[in-house]
């Protein structure tokens, strides 16, 4: 009779191949949100219209909203921009945080592609993106009433993720 | 006489390098060499999350760049290393750290090279005691 021993070699062999089928499926730039079910963190930032700061402690407070971090650099983000246009409309509040834009690429870029944000913050230097653990625009977060963030969205927001993900939540 | 002409090469080409880092950057000034030795030392410990195989230094990724700022920001504030590690962990997650911690989720991480020689050592104590 063989010497169960060798089974050994085998049983590893098996255990490392299901790790490795398992990593076939991830997506190694989505990293989990370290700041899920946390505070939003506080910041401050000039905000276009209609106030003239966006602080963080004072909004997201009294209904679920999202947060979309993107630039007028970014190309991924006009991807999702004809959806959050429809998510404005159907009354999800959007606030928007803007990457390393002047004020006038912002409002240029917000004619041309339309404006679904309830407030605009302008994060010029990215120093609120850092705080916020942002490494990919666009992002999109979901945060409850009290200010909590709920979820982290990588990449540019479609229906399949929003029903997926953002819904259920909701 | 050879050998001279290879260090000297060797020297010439290593004070070329050293300063690559800076080369394309803003530079990047400190108030004492310790505090620059720790920006070069963080920058080689903490992970691109764009470019996910390379460093801080490496990386030309905008993420890069705004962290070796923001690196730079905390190294001039006077921060210790485990500070500022646990300053970008707390945003970004352990991933970015190179070296991960040691907790009890990564200590089968840590402990595996070492429990698989074990394993490898009695299996072949084993064998030769049978042969």
């Amino acid at each position: 009779m063989y010497n169960k021993l060798y089974l050994i070699p085998l049983a590893v062999f098996i255990l490392l191949c299901s790790f490795f089928w398992r990593g076939l499926s991830l997506n190694p730039h989505s990293l989990p949100a370290v700041n899920l079910n946390q505070p939003l963190p506080a910041f401050s930032v000039p905000s276009l219209t209609p106030k003239l700061t966006l602080d963080s402690t004072r909004e997201f407070r009294g209904q679920m909203s999202l947060l979309n971090i993107w630039g007028s650099w970014c190309t991924a983000c006009s991807e999702e921009h004809a959806f959050l246009l429809q998510l404005a409309q159907r009354g999800i509040k959007i606030y928007g945080l803007n990457e390393k834009d002047s004020k006038s690429t912002v409002l240029n870029w917000l004619q041309i592609w339309g404006n679904p944000y309830y407030m605009l913050g302008l994060d010029a230097k990215g120093l609120v993106a850092i705080d916020l653990g942002v490494y990919g625009t666009p992002e999109t977060f979901l945060i409850d009433a009290h200010g909590i963030i709920r979820y982290r969205h990588i990449g540019p927001l479609t229906s399949e993720v929003w029903k997926t993900r953002f819904l259920p939540l909701m | 006489m050879e050998n001279k002409i290879f260090t000297t090469y060797v020297i010439a080409l290593m004070l070329l390098l050293v300063n690559t880092i800076f080369a394309t950057e803003p530079l990047y000034t400190f108030a004492s060499p310790k505090q620059a030795a720790q920006f070069q030392h963080l920058l080689y410990d903490l992970r691109c999350l764009v470019c996910q195989n390379q460093n801080l230094a490496d990386s030309n990724a905008d993420l890069a760049k705004d962290l070796r700022q923001e690196v730079y920001n905390l190294v001039q504030q006077g921060h210790s290393d485990q500070e500022i590690y646990q300053y970008l962990t707390k945003r970004y997650g352990d991933f970015i750290l190179f070296n991960p911690p040691v907790k009890a989720i990564t200590l089968l991480l840590w402990l595996s090279p070492g429990l698989f020689l074990c394993l490898g050592i009695y299996m072949f104590i084993r064998k030769s005691r049978l042969c």
